[in-house]
């Protein structure tokens, strides 16, 4: 009843000083905007890379040639074999299904066009492991790669390389190095994953890769699907520890193969975008810092113009506290108005954003609500101290006022 | 004519709405000290109507502040309703500004942006009374005045006689001890002023206890007991002869 009062007095304060109100409200308002803009703009980025990491397959493990650099110089370079695969397809326990690989760009040709494309000698289960879908025609099978037959299922976008239809593609007979392959089958579009472009890849028989087109039972990486209930870390100790044996590398000796989880590299970019988020954040909420400095300047005029008012109403019987809620309750008030003003303006430049700058912002309750009480907070720190000046006026000197 | 300086001894025994001993209240001006109160006693029973007069600058507003509650005495005692006021702390003191005092300005003092009605309310909220019963006492208080058919009016629409009112009403409305009134006619006319002291007579035929301030003669005879100031003392206390 008497908090009644307290919001009818700072609401009727507020009324007969309106320009004065906005002008104060305003300071909040950009601050509570730009900081929900920006923590959305960062949310989205973060999501924006969950995606990409779930779209690679979390649990596929990498294993690939090499040392380490030396000066220019690749130290230490070893080779991956098929008995290297077959040994952790046998022995890891930690994992389920192994995808030897060789690969590299070719010159690719179908009737007159030419194009260079990453072309992949992979054993048939890269489909299931990757979870790539067949849009066409079928996949090939072990027993195309023991015949090494020439046949390919290529990626969804080769076919826009050469200037037609995925049903033109179909049954053609496209030349890699000048050797003749049947295509059998045609994945649907997969997208971009990490640095590689699998719509624009080609896909034969490991063996048929080997020895029609590359020249060698060497590999250049075995893919490893981690099993259900074994994490990424077991999966590479069971790798290293099977290759190390396979390579006959002794203690103290550095591998000659590096195992990458390519969900690092994305973890990395994740941290660096929430750093910048962070920051972007901070910065926005220097804004809320500052419009709560001018709602702390606006009460201290306000109490001043208030001074009689003040004394009259002690002398009336108001306590300091009823004196100090008073003031209080305007500057919450005021910061708690601008902030909810501030939620729908940030909300608002956020869909904008995503709408026609086509980056992904997420609005998150968590940040309105983060930013609302973060303006409450505001409204009380600054608020407190005029609220005070004026609690403590003596009653006469405040009644005495000009 | 009855002196009542107060017997130190028996201050505490001693009967009345009102009883101070030695009140002293010193002011610093630049290097001079004035000594605004310097030693005054005195006892003011229920339903008597004093005027406190003299010069300016001989302690009267001092006195009217001290015993209004809105400043404390340096030294000495001040009792009130047998409660000694004069070093209780701060809610206590606005405690006792809002139930046993009911004050009267020269300047009306009024909320500005409040209709008359609000303005008389302002009491009762710092009560903690419901809206509904505030609302009936305001009205009741306002009608006591005459003034109830202006309750919607704000003050800058009231003549400075009506704002007057509004503040006599504002000041009963709690139905305070005494009713304390610095020089309530200050800023009226002649005959607005008279129409102010009538009602105040009359508030006093119903039993108030009134104290006023002033400087004005024609105005100090309207009480039925004057106290003139000088230098912070009391010079001396004399009783009218009731009017007819």
């Amino acid at each position: 009843m008497l908090f009644g009062e307290m919001i009818a007095v700072a609401l009727q304060s507020i009324r007969a000083n309106l320009f004065r109100g906005f002008l104060t409200m305003l300071g909040i308002i950009i601050g509570v905007g730009s900081v929900i803009t920006m923590v959305s703009l960062g949310s989205g980025a973060q999501r924006a890379i969950d995606d990409q990491i779930e779209a690679l397959g979390a649990n596929i493990l990498s294993v690939s040639t090499g040392g380490f650099m030396h000066r220019g110089v690749s130290q230490n370079l070893g080779t991956l074999t098929i008995e290297d695969a077959d040994a952790i397809a046998r022995d890891a326990e930690a994992i389920a299904a192994v995808v030897p690989e060789k690969s590299s760009r070719q010159q690719v040709k179908l009737g007159n066009l030419n194009q260079n494309l990453q072309v992949v000698g992979s054993t048939p289960n890269f489909q299931t492991v990757n979870s790539y879908k067949l849009a066409a025609g079928k996949m090939y099978t072990l027993g195309d790669g023991a015949a090494k037959r020439r046949v390919a299922v290529v990626g969804h976008g080769v076919a826009a390389k050469f200037d037609t239809q995925i049903e033109g593609l179909l049954g053609e007979t496209i030349y890699i190095n000048s050797i003749a392959f049947e295509v059998i089958g045609i994945l649907e579009p997969v997208g971009q994953v990490g640095w590689r472009n699998v719509d624009e890849q080609i896909w034969m028989p490991l063996e048929t890769a080997q020895f029609r087109v590359f020249g060698t039972d060497e590999l250049d990486r075995i893919s490893a699907q981690v099993a259900i209930g074994f994490t990424a870390d077991e999966g590479i100790i069971d790798l290293e520890r099977i290759l190390r044996r396979e390579h006959k590398i002794l203690p103290g000796k550095d591998n000659d193969f590096n195992i990458g989880d390519p969900t690092q590299f994305f973890n990395v970019r994740a941290a660096a975008t929430n750093i910048f988020a962070a920051l972007l954040a901070g910065i926005a909420s220097i804004s809320l810092i500052v419009g709560g400095i001018g709602i702390m300047n606006i009460m201290l005029v306000t109490v001043t113009e208030r001074t009689r008012e003040v004394g009259i109403r002690k002398a009336l019987g108001a306590t300091r506290l009823n004196i100090l809620m008073q003031f209080l309750v305007e500057a919450l008030i005021l910061c708690l108005f601008g902030g909810a003003i501030g939620i729908l303006l940030g909300t608002g430049i956020s869909t904008a954003i995503a709408r026609f700058a086509g980056w992904a912002t997420i609005v998150s309750p968590t940040a309105i609500m983060i930013a609302f009480a973060f303006s409450a907070g505001v409204g009380l720190f600054f608020g407190i101290w005029p609220a005070r000046k004026a609690a403590n006026l003596n009653p006469i000197d405040a009644l005495r006022y000009e | 004519m009855e002196a009542t300086a107060l017997n130190p001894d028996m201050a505490q025994a001693a009967d009345g709405v009102i009883v101070t001993r030695e009140l002293r209240r010193r002011y610093q001006m630049g290097d001079t000290i004035i000594n605004a109160l310097d030693g005054v006693s005195l006892q003011i029973q229920p339903g008597e109507y004093v005027a406190i007069m003299g010069p300016s600058g001989s302690g009267k507003s001092t006195l009217m502040n001290v015993i209004g509650c809105l400043d404390s005495p340096d030294d000495g005692e001040y009792w009130l309703n047998d409660k000694l006021v004069s070093n209780l702390k701060d809610h206590e003191l606005a405690r006792i500004r809002n139930q046993e005092i009911g004050f009267v300005f020269q300047t009306f003092n009024l909320l500005q942006r409040a209709t008359a009605l609000h303005n008389v309310e302002v009491p009762l909220i710092y009560s903690g009374i419901s809206r509904k019963e505030r609302q009936r006492r305001a009205l009741e208080a306002l009608e006591q005045v005459s003034l109830s058919e202006r309750k919607h009016h704000q003050p800058s629409e009231l003549s400075g006689g009506q704002r007057q009112r509004v503040a006599v009403a504002r000041a009963l409305v709690t139905r305070p001890s005494i009713l304390l009134a610095d020089e309530p006619t200050g800023n009226l006319d002649s005959q607005t002023a008279d129409e102010i002291m009538a009602l105040f007579d009359q508030l006093h035929r119903a039993g108030n206890t009134i104290i006023l301030v002033t400087h004005d003669a024609k105005i100090g005879e309207h009480a039925e007991r004057v106290l003139r100031m000088l230098d912070g003392q009391i010079e001396s206390d004399t009783r009218n002869v009731p009017r007819q």
